[in-house]
């Protein structure tokens, strides 16, 4: 008794790793691959463009650890990035809101465009960035406040106009988390389950009413079922905003992401030094069907990695 | 030693021997480790006891001494040559004066250099390295040199303030500044920085983040830091004396520019008198001293494990 299966999943079962996924989906139905989750066809008209690497090369104190990326995120849609550990999928994700400045010695070169602007230009003020390009991060990460003034934090700071009851519940609800919460607005936030929080920092996330959401391995701390929960929320939220998510998980980058860029680890000559590098950015199912390049076809069948 | 019993006469002696051993292991604790064992108990134990002894013999004593002053006009008199009318009064006005001082000084100071050190100076700076070190050395000055400080630079030129109320709390301020620091240094950095970087991901700016998450999560630890600086510069007497608290003063003191006397400095003009009521009196003061500091330290502790955040 498989659950259906799309398309797109038919390479997984070739993945070694596969068996676990699918007795999982078997166990909690939740996290099946569904055959509604709308992925852009390998034919439609390319999306605009919200960001655009050209040559992206991360330093920390001179040493590199990503070298060299060039690729383009598309609106409203799930870029995956993905990768064995120590790749700078991390790193590449926290230079798409200036993240990485707040890191003492980090340094970024090559050219990265948002909505064609130098996200990098002098006139940038990163915090303003960060309004517009939200992130939640790996570990949930509440404020040690109630489940409404985490909501409510982002839109008082930022001044926004409106009804603070009515953003905070429409956050709440865009997050899936509103039933869960309205009866407990006032309790504390550390009082929710871990994929509760997960939730909490996405909704506080949504409330600023940002244009992309970062995730860096937001289902890493979690169990399968919140997993599943929180990829059936980045099918809904990807309608609305554009999302970029870093995933160790090669399964759900296959679930939910529409393009997926692959890095890898390289060691320069006398292996002293070591960086990620991009070998395949595409379409999710090109990269988990038929990739062009043999690691990535090494890599998502589980050969290595 | 149920289950398995051996047929043959080689098995049981193998099985015997076998079991022999294991049971020797699990059972013989070295002679030496328990000798070992039982020394180092009882010296530790020996320790806390005479800690707690000589805790215990102090306010036993002044207890015992003072027990017969220590009614309601210890406090409500004034100060007075005569043994049987003097009381704390203005001692106790003065201290809650200098105290309130060193508060209003040591907490915007004190915070402010720990948000400095802890949150906008970066680690390799060397400007906050020597602050550290300095601020660490100044904890350990003795407490003199800070009257004699305020002797020479606040009592007299260049603040010139004269022998008054607020010298003393400047005084005493830059003595507890340190503990201040260091205490609140410990409650930032407590605050995870993932905190820190969920409200910086969210477009708030660096103060922002300051003021709205991260102190507000320290508050319990730094309060606690000012409780316990506090309840040093309430017992403080030597840094207090040159700048000219010792004196019998014969009023009560009523704002920072009037002059003082404290806690400490009265109990000590006391035990200086040749009469034996006035050290009856001085026994007396100790034990409403303790009092205040016991209240305070409790407060501290209670303060510390009521708010403090576990993350």
């Amino acid at each position: 008794m498989k659950p259906p299966m799309t398309q797109d999943e038919q390479p997984q079962s070739r993945a070694s790793d596969s068996a676990d996924s699918d007795s999982a989906a078997r166990r909690h139905p939740s996290i099946s691959v569904r055959p509604e989750f709308q992925r852009t066809a390998p034919d439609a008209p390319t999306r605009e463009k919200v960001f655009e690497l050209q040559d992206i090369s991360v330093f920390y104190t001179g040493v590199p650890a990503v070298q060299e990326v060039s690729m383009d995120v598309h609106k409203n849609e799930v870029t995956a990035l993905i990768g064995p550990s120590g790749c700078g999928k991390s790193t590449l994700i926290r230079c798409l809101n200036r993240m990485n400045d707040l890191i003492p010695g980090a340094e970024v070169k090559g050219r990265l465009l948002y909505h064609r602007e130098d996200l990098y230009g002098p006139k940038v003020d990163p915090v303003q960035v960060r309004k517009l390009i939200g992130m939640v991060f790996q570990k949930p990460n509440p404020f040690p406040k109630s489940i409404y003034d985490n909501v409510a934090f982002g839109p008082k700071i930022l001044g926004m106009d409106g009804d603070m009851d009515e953003i905070v519940e429409h956050a709440l609800r865009r997050a899936a988390l509103w039933d869960e919460a309205k009866d407990r607005l006032d309790s504390n936030a550390f009082g929710m389950s871990g994929g509760q929080q997960q939730r909490l920092c996405i909704a506080r996330c949504i409330a600023v009413g940002p244009d992309v959401i970062l995730m860096d391995e937001p289902c890493s701390a979690l169990d399968p079922i919140s997993t599943g929960r929180i990829e059936d929320l980045m099918m809904e939220l990807k309608q609305e905003f554009s999302i970029v998510i870093v995933t160790h998980n090669m399964q759900q980058a296959a679930r939910v992401s529409d393009r997926t860029a692959f890095l890898m680890v390289e060691l320069d000559a006398d292996e002293q030094g070591r960086w990620g590098r991009i070998v395949e950015y595409d379409q999710t199912e090109k990269i988990f069907t038929n990739p062009s390049d043999p690691r990535t076809e090494d890599y998502v069948s589980g050969k290595v990695g | 030693m149920a289950g398995y019993e051996p047929k043959t006469a080689r098995a049981r002696i193998a099985t015997t021997a076998a079991r022999g051993v294991v049971a020797e292991r699990l059972s013989q604790q070295p002679r030496m480790d328990v000798i070992r064992n039982t020394i180092f108990g009882s010296v530790l134990l020996l320790a806390v006891a005479i800690a707690l002894a000589g805790l215990a013999l102090l306010i036993g004593d002044a207890l015992i001494d003072g027990w017969s002053r220590l009614n309601l006009d210890l406090i409500t008199n004034g100060p007075s040559a005569f043994p049987e009318k003097a009381g704390l009064r203005a001692a106790l006005i003065g201290t809650l004066w200098i105290i309130g001082l060193v508060i209003l000084i040591i907490v915007p100071v004190g915070v402010g250099a720990a948000i400095f050190l802890e949150e906008y100076a970066s680690r390799e700076s060397r400007l906050a390295r020597i602050v550290e070190l300095n601020v660490q050395n100044l904890a350990a000055v003795p407490s003199i040199i800070y009257g004699l400080l305020g002797l020479a630079f606040i009592a007299r030129s260049p603040l010139n303030l004269g022998f008054v109320v607020l010298a003393a709390s400047i005084t005493l301020a830059l003595l507890v500044l340190p503990i201040v620091i260091l205490v609140s240094r410990e409650a930032l950095r407590a605050v995870p920085p993932s905190i820190r970087e969920g409200s910086l991901a969210l477009g708030a700016t660096q103060w922002q983040t300051i003021r709205k998450q991260v102190l507000p999560a320290a508050i319990p630890g730094i309060a606690t830091g000012v409780i316990l600086a506090v309840s040093r510069a309430i017992g403080e007497t030597a840094p207090l004396i040159p700048l000219g608290a010792a004196t019998f003063v014969t009023f009560d003191p009523s704002g920072p520019f009037s002059g003082f006397t404290a806690l400490p400095l009265q109990i000590f003009d006391w035990v200086k008198q040749p009469q034996d009521e006035f050290r009856t009196l001085a026994a007396a003061g100790v034990i409403v001293m303790l009092l205040v500091l016991i209240a305070m330290n409790s407060f501290a502790i209670w303060l510390r494990n009521r708010y403090e955040q576990r993350w």
